[in-house]
């Protein structure tokens, strides 16, 4: 009786408590109309019940990664493609084999030919005192050097070639790369880095488009040779942005392009580059040593202080009959590729012989301007001679040292305008003993221009050699196409 | 492997810490100075209106760091690159910044050139023909080899490259870098994944990058990391789309020259033969420098060279020239011959340098008629072992296997590089210190490289200066256990003789 008592007191309370707050004045609520008691308790149990279905964590279905037997039975199921592609029936490039010096004129399968296919312009091939210059280099030296330019495979003569192509281009200093091609696809990256703006022309060769790639910037190509493409390009790049001036800018044209013979039109690019503050890098492989009156290249053949020119490249393997390539501009300039080209750092130096070499064509140059008279006189010449050929018509310009031809009705694939060309230029050979090389492509260049047949115009080509290449191609292509 | 003691990596860190401190305080002066007109634009500064040529950032290592050490680098020669040469001495006036060539030279001990065989000293095979061939055929043919300027040299040299390294074809290209920067491209595209070791060389990596392909890395010379990765990206796929790989390749060096070590290739060509992927071997330091009669890291691991996919390798190093050979199938060789760009654009390889290593490789293989080849291939086996194990016994930390003529000699420290390059120069010795970036930050080492030229004089004088100016710098970093067992061997010969006293005698 005593523990009855106080435990029905105690529930008869607590139900007192509860039927309180049930019927609490503010525990009413009207709802659509319809009264009810104890709302607070009410949406106080259906948060508890919300936030505890918020609580649980919802079903993922379980992930199962593959056992060893099923990665086991991939590996075996998996079928690669062969590392190449099978051989082509017809795809060849069956090129000529040199018995001797590739000078204006060679010898091929025993014969004498009338060479036009070697950049050979100043006709420095087979000259005796750059050659004795060679010997006594490769007695001094040896042929190679032996190890990068950072780690004892720097001679004297490349520091003095350096000195020497700076002096001659009136530039503050210049760094010398072991290969041609090299050099361009090392300094692009050297300098333009991701996030750069690069406008480059859409024809340039395959050397400074992967440069570009390398870079990692962005590249905006213009057309090709196209002054008014290049301005509104420009214009629409820097037009109302505020953030491409921090950001740096260049235009990458080359000096006489390689894929079809133009010269760029420098004085208007130095005038838009002024314009809109990019800074320029020049490839002049093709014109160093070709263009300008005493042959220091398209800044002199324009007229404009070569100090504008933010960077000069050049391969060596033309003009000046060597290997290798340069690159010049202010002390900055070359001093930061010293460390950052790739091309330089990681990789052994020019070979000192090949450095003397351009040392004596350098002075050559300079101690017998008549060579560039020579040469421009037979690019004349030639020119004239080209100009009526059937089916062939002239795409570069009258001043360069490669003559550009290319078809006159081009089928709609490169591949087959090639092979025509092919046979033009294997006939020839057969039939005429002159020498002469269609453009061939690589299916990783991403140049578009037309292929055509170029022709080498060297100082060492006598008229005799010209008027044979131009009725011999007169007649092969009027009999081919 | 590397064991770095932890004083060791403590202090270097220091080193590291305080040489940045000070770059940075410098820095910081130089940029109050100049908002306060005190100094000028730095050289050849910016252009009003443009934005900076190099980024302030961009060369704080250039600026701080690298010009206190740079008269290590970059020191002219003025001879051959032979066993001794003519180091020309540069002098500066304002700490480094500009280094100025003097007429003076000091002749040194060369141990810095990869001249594996010594055919950079004149040879009297060699050199006349590399003379007769220069006054016929010229220092350059000015076009490339699908042009105008392929000679009978150059498909000599071809098919004498495919029977030295024992593939059915080779190709030439007139540069080492250039080599593995446009073929791999030609190999593999988009859609391919490329495998590659962790420290190969800057060609590979600008190669694997310009091929648009996707890059893994495996860790350095693990076989077992590369299964896991194989098995694990054949049966994942390419990423997103989870399609098959069209290809793998995976590539890997012969010898690895920051760290002198052999690949481990048996292992390597087993895993990919099992996965199906394809291999591609870099051996531009191993070709003519190891394996019994110098064909390079198969011929010394006894693996068939017909397992390995694509052989490249450089001749700039064992043949004394300059160029690169990528040696496969037929087919292969084909394929690259009408896509390589390199090939197709690049101006051939100079004549004479083709000549040079023509006659190189006869004189390896013997086809001179002496056996000249084979004593100068035993000759720097013997170096490269005597110096090593040299150079253990004094306690210094080596890296490398055996028989591998590249060694370099753990330093950390980036203070004791310069100290010791430069001593080891006042001693007539020539040495290559190699730091950050080519290697990781801490582990600062000295390379050196051995030559079939070296006599065995030569490489006791070099071994005495090293050990003397290795003392000088503190980098003998083994010698206390080295003391520590010769002293537990005396006292364990005392107390013998002690018991049995007729030892002594």
């Amino acid at each position: 009786m005593e523990v009855i008592l106080p435990i029905a007191n105690a529930t008869a309370a607590a139900i007192a408590r509860v039927s309180a707050a049930f019927n609490a004045p503010h525990a009413r609520a009207v709802v659509f109309g319809i009264h009810i008691d104890g709302h607070l308790v009410v949406e106080g149990l259906l948060i508890a019940a919300i936030l505890f279905q918020l609580s649980r964590k919802s079903y993922k279905p379980p992930k199962k990664p593959l056992t060893e037997k099923e990665i086991d039975e991939l590996c075996d199921e998996w079928k690669p493609e062969p590392l190449c592609p099978p051989i082509k029936e017809g795809a060849r490039i069956d090129t000529p084999t040199l018995e001797c010096a590739a000078g204006p004129h060679t010898t091929i399968d025993g014969k004498e030919v009338v060479n036009f296919a070697s950049a050979n312009y100043l006709g420095l091939i087979g000259n005796e005192k750059i050659i004795d210059s060679c010997v006594g280099s490769v007695e001094k030296y040896g042929v190679g050097s032996c190890g990068p330019r950072g780690f004892y495979g720097t001679i004297d003569v490349h520091l003095d070639c350096e000195a020497k192509i700076a002096k001659f281009l009136g530039t503050q200093d210049s760094i010398l790369y072991s290969y041609g091609i090299s050099t361009i696809f090392s300094v692009i990256p050297a300098f333009c880095k991701k996030g750069d703006i690069i406008v480059a022309d859409e024809g340039v060769h395959w050397a400074v488009q992967n440069g570009l790639q390398l870079s990692r910037s962005t590249v905006v190509y213009f057309k090709h040779n196209d002054m008014a493409s290049l301005a509104s390009t420009l214009e629409k790049l820097t037009h109302g942005n505020k953030r491409t001036e921090k950001i740096r800018r260049y235009i990458v044209v080359e000096a006489i392009y390689q894929n079809s013979g133009q010269v760029a039109p420098l004085d208007e690019i130095i005038r838009l580059k002024e314009k809109y503050r990019f800074r320029v890098i020049l490839e002049e492989s093709h014109s160093f040593g070709v263009l300008g009156k005493s042959g220091r290249g398209l800044a002199e053949h324009y007229g404009v202080p070569i100090e504008k020119i933010d960077i000069v490249t050049a391969g060596m393997g033309n003009a000046l009959a060597t290997d290798g390539g340069f690159c010049t501009g202010s002390v900055r300039v070359v001093d930061h590729q010293r460390l950052s080209s790739s091309g330089y750092v990681f990789s052994a130096s020019l070979p000192p012989y090949l450095a003397t070499a351009a040392i004596s064509a350098v002075n050559h140059l300079e101690e017998n301007p008549a060579v560039l008279s020579n040469l421009r006189s037979n690019i004349a010449l030639l020119h004239k001679e080209l100009s009526d050929i059937p089916g062939l018509e002239i795409a570069s310009d009258i001043l360069s040292p490669i003559i550009f031809l290319k078809l006159k009705k081009p089928t709609s694939s490169a591949v087959a305008d090639l092979e025509l060309l092919e046979v033009i230029a294997e006939k020839v050979l057969k039939e005429d003993s002159v020498f002469i090389a269609a453009t061939k492509r690589s299916n990783l260049d991403k140049c578009r221009l037309p292929v055509g047949i170029r022709l080498f115009v060297s100082a060492g080509h006598t008229e005799s050699d010209i008027s044979r290449v131009s009725t011999s191609l007169k007649m092969v292509a009027s009999s081919v196409l | 492997m590397v064991r770095l003691p932890f004083v060791t990596a403590a202090t270097t860190l220091l080193s590291f810490g305080v040489i940045l401190g000070f770059g940075h305080l410098r820095d910081f002066f130089r940029r109050v100075l100049h908002s306060l007109h005190f100094v000028g634009e730095p050289a050849g500064g910016n252009l009003k209106g443009y934005a900076p040529i190099c980024e302030g950032t961009d060369d704080f290592y250039v600026r701080r760091f690298f010009r206190r050490v740079q008269d290590c680098f970059e020191r002219p020669i003025a001879s051959k690159p032979d066993a001794w040469f003519d180091v020309i001495e540069r002098y500066s006036n304002d700490n480094n910044k500009t280094l100025h060539r003097t007429t003076k030279t000091s002749k040194c001990l060369n141990l810095a050139s990869f001249n594996y065989l010594g055919f950079a000293a004149a040879d009297e095979y060699c050199t006349p023909r590399v003379v007769e061939s220069l006054k016929k055929y010229s220092a350059s043919t000015c076009s490339s080899r699908v042009d105008g300027g392929n000679t009978l040299l150059h498909v000599e040299l071809e098919e004498l490259v495919a029977r030295f390294v024992r593939k059915p074809a080779a190709i030439l290209l007139g540069m080492g870098y250039t080599t593995n920067s446009s073929i791999i491209p030609a190999l593999i595209g988009r859609g391919g994944l490329i495998i590659s070791d962790s420290l190969n060389h800057n060609s590979i990596v600008s190669g694997a990058r310009a091929s648009g392909a996707s890059i893994r890395v495996f860790q350095h010379n693990n076989p077992a990391h590369l299964e896991a990765i194989l098995r694990e990206q054949v049966a994942v796929g390419q990423p997103r789309t989870h399609r098959a790989w069209k290809k793998i390749l995976v590539i890997v060096e012969g010898i690895y020259s920051m760290e002198g070590e052999l690949c481990k290739l048996p292992e390597i060509v087993s895993i990919c033969k099992k996965y199906k992927a394809y291999t591609y071997m870099d051996e531009a330091h191993s070709i003519g420098a190891v394996g019994k009669t110098g064909r390079g890291v198969c011929e010394l691991l006894g693996v068939d060279p017909a397992d390995v996919d694509i052989m490249m390798g450089t001749l700039s190093k064992s043949f004394g020239s300059s160029g690169g050979y990528i040696a496969a199938t037929k087919e292969i060789i084909h394929h690259l011959k009408h896509t390589c760009p390199s090939h197709i654009y690049g101006t051939s390889m100079s004549p004479p340098a083709v000549e040079q290593v023509i006659s190189a490789m006869k004189v390896i293989l013997g086809e001179d008629g002496t056996d000249r080849g084979a004593k100068k291939i035993a000759q720097i086996r013997d170096n490269s072992n005597f110096f090593r194990s040299e150079l253990q016994k004094m306690g210094f930390e080596v890296l490398g296997d055996a028989d591998s003529p590249v060694m370099p000699m753990m330093v950390y420290n980036p203070a004791k590089m310069p100290a010791f390059s430069r001593e080891c120069l006042k001693k007539n010795v020539a040495v290559v210190p190699v730091g950050f970036p080519a290697t990781p930050l801490l582990l600062g080492r000295i390379r050196i490289c051995i030559s079939a030229s070296h006599t065995r004089e030569d490489l006791i004088k070099g071994l005495e200066v090293i050990s003397d100016v290795g003392d000088l710098v503190g980098i003998k970093y083994f010698q206390v256990e080295q003391d520590r067992a010769t002293s537990v061997q005396n006292s364990e010969t005392e107390e013998a003789s002690v018991n049995n006293p007729r030892l002594l005698c």
